[in-house]
């Protein structure tokens, strides 16, 4: 361990105030002051519970909602008998051990990766786990959160605490500006493609530089969401003014001397002047392009307007021939089937305004199923509001309820083998959008700009 | 959870790298409420092509980063539920490891050059046969060579002596309670 006179990260200061026992030769006994869940990876932990005859330790630092087997068609028709089993579960569940749940007929449901931050629930300084991967996302506040398997879920639920060997330390910096049309979805896909799906494998990545702090909150979040990506446990950034302006007045943030006394703390969270990162890589803002991925796993992408690369590995021999594409020729221009807009990812309401930027006065191509998923009623709410939902529908687009949708394509909304999708979530595995689906990864910009050209198109001529 | 000691058996090789959870086990099978029966829908997708569901190797000769991706742990199950009881890789991504201990199925990173001579003796040799011994955490080649993989001393000692991460956990109690009395008060 660190000496505590030795100049701190971020990380090792939400790390030291969080472990509760560390034995020889264990993992820590790391305190949890979050824990989301959602219908999937959930009832295997509650039953574990049940066979042990356990409750929750502390059922007021768990929060549900129900994501990712929901349906996002008008009225919310569940026509799947296993998803509304799982859901029903779920809503048992919280009911049995006393956990507040956003369910299906919750006006504040989301992605629970979209509402935890909108909620105020997500608060500098915390630890937050869930099960799923994308928990990353919540390191836009300078909170370390990751994603846990049910196994986990039950070992948080019992004891409200984790084991866990303390991971390494990546410093990703990112300096200068990002230019115009190149957004935060660019620069985290310009990332994972410098340091590879594997290049996180282990430490936790703390995003610092000039471009990361021009950041407002939802960007930084789609940056931390896809540190995962990479292999990363985890993602950060450290808390400023913008992470306090985003919180002020939510829900569930602290409020009058409480609020004042947070922010105090809050502000001594940075990372100290001189701390040590075990890894440093740095990227030029002001050389990112927007970015699609080709291949078959996110740290496959190149700049738009780049030829494909040669195939340089048998991973991406079998990319290429998934994909049916050539190494050497250009992606720009390529024919495209569907278009999601949604997700972790992007689906909150400032990748909406992007998306409408594009889709404004324009129409769906021709042959091109266009889906708009907002991350939660209350990004729908908003959106609405400001007549985006209008300008989706009258472009030709479809307008859905909030839930994670064709991300995961858990819920009926899916993509036909063989289709080309430009998705702005946060997967283009194999299959991951309907079997032999292919998936090409961008930005809100690129995949508006792709529904109303109906092939892979550079977002900034249309801007 | 089971003791697991001594894991003696052919090899699977599936040798690609970078295989995510959702090829283990796609999404479109996570809507079960349970952990059983998801072996039947193992690499539902890459059977035949790139799985060989017929063949009854207890050991998964894998690529590097093996499990990278989601942090479903049904992909750790549908390979117990299979039969797997370890996946030799070069690497393994961190929640799928993480995962795999928690449920006797043991992870096996080896150097790239072990990797390479498991991958071609397998070439050559269909019925080529290895044991893992977990107490000393060494694969042990067909020659009778000893190759030492990385497994701290508590997640072997989880293996062998079939200890509970929970009921480790729950032994902390009194500290647990401390922790949250002191930032109660802030």
């Amino acid at each position: 361990m660190k000496s505590p006179t030795l100049p701190q990260t971020l990380f090792d200061k939400i790390w030291q105030e969080h472990v509760v026992a560390h034995d020889d030769g264990c993992p820590a006994v790391l305190y949890v002051d979050l824990h989301l869940v959602h219908e999937v990876t959930s009832p295997q932990a509650f039953a574990g519970l049940r066979a042990r005859g356990l409750g929750l330790r502390r059922p007021e630092k768990t929060v549900a909602t129900m994501d990712h087997s929901t349906p996002t068609t008008p009225g919310l028709v569940i026509v799947d008998d296993q998803a509304r089993a799982q859901l029903q579960q779920l809503a048992k569940n919280c009911v049995d051990f006393g956990v507040q749940c956003y369910g299906l007929d919750s006006d504040q449901r989301g992605i629970v990766h979209v509402i935890g931050p909108e909620l105020g629930l997500t608060q500098p300084g915390m630890t937050i786990v869930c099960g799923d991967s994308h928990t990353a996302t919540h390191g836009a506040f300078g909170a370390l959160a990751f994603g846990i398997g049910s196994s986990e879920v039950e070992h948080v639920l019992a004891t409200q605490c984790l084991l866990q060997k303390r991971p390494t330390s990546l410093e990703v910096r990112v300096d200068g500006m990002l230019p115009r049309g190149v957004t935060a979805k660019d620069l985290i896909l310009a990332v994972i493609a410098r340091i590879g799906v594997d290049g996180g494998n282990g430490a936790v990545i703390e995003y610092t530089g000039d471009a990361i702090r021009a950041l407002d909150m939802e960007a930084r979040m789609t940056v931390c969401n896809m540190s995962i990506e990479a292999g990363a446990r985890a993602g950060l950034v450290a808390p400023d003014d913008t992470t306090y302006q985003y919180l002020a007045k939510r829900q569930f943030a602290p409020k009058g001397a409480d609020w004042e006394r947070a922010v105090a703390n809050w502000r001594q969270l940075p990372s100290d002047e001189g701390a040590e990162y075990d890894v440093s890589v740095v990227l030029d803002a002001q050389a990112l392009q927007p970015m699609i991925t080709w291949g078959t796993n996110p740290g496959q992408g190149i700049p738009i307007n780049d030829n494909l690369p040669d195939a340089r590995s048998g991973a991406e021999e079998k990319a290429f021939k998934y994909m049916a594409l050539e190494p050497g020729k250009p992606l720009v221009g390529h024919p495209i089937d569907v278009v999601f807009v949604g997700s972790c990812t992007n689906g909150r309401i400032a990748d909406l305004r992007q998306a409408a930027r594009i889709f404004d006065g324009r129409r769906v191509a021709t042959g091109v199923r266009t889906l708009v998923v907002p991350g939660s009623y209350a990004v729908k709410r908003q959106a609405e509001a400001e007549g985006l939902d209008r300008i989706f529908r009258d472009a030709g687009a479809e307008w859905r309820e909030p839930g994670c949708s064709m991300c995961i394509a858990m819920n009926g909304d899916q993509i036909e083998a063989g289709q080309y999708a430009v998705s702005t979530s946060n997967r283009n595995f194999e299959g991951r959008q309907g079997r032999g689906g292919r998936t090409f990864l961008a930005s809100p910009l690129t995949a508006a700009a792709a529904a109303v050209t109906g092939k892979v198109t550079d977002p900034r001529a249309l801007l | 959870m089971k003791k697991v000691e001594i894991i003696r058996s052919r090899l699977n090789p599936l040798l690609v790298d970078d295989v995510d959870t959702d090829q283990i086990i796609p999404a479109r099978f996570l809507k079960t409420i349970g952990r059983v029966g998801l072996g039947a829908n193992l690499f539902a997708d890459w059977r035949g092509a790139r799985f060989d569901a017929s063949s009854d190797a207890r050991i998964l000769l894998a690529g590097n980063n093996f499990g990278c991706g989601s942090s479903r742990e049904h992909a750790v199950w549908a390979l117990a539920d299979f039969g797997f009881q370890a996946v030799i890789a070069p690497s393994f991504a961190d929640i799928f490891q993480a995962n795999a201990l928690k449920n006797g199925l043991v992870p096996v990173a080896v150097e790239a050059a072990v990797h390479r001579h498991l991958v071609a003796a397998r070439a050559q040799d269909a019925e080529l046969t290895v044991r893992i011994d977990v107490r000393k955490s060494t694969l042990v080649l067909p020659d009778q060579e000893e190759v030492p993989f990385p497994l701290d001393p508590f997640a072997r000692r989880c293996l062998t002596d079939g200890i509970d991460e929970l009921d480790y956990l729950r032994q902390h109690e009194g500290q647990i309670a401390e922790w949250e009395a002191r930032h109660a008060r802030g």
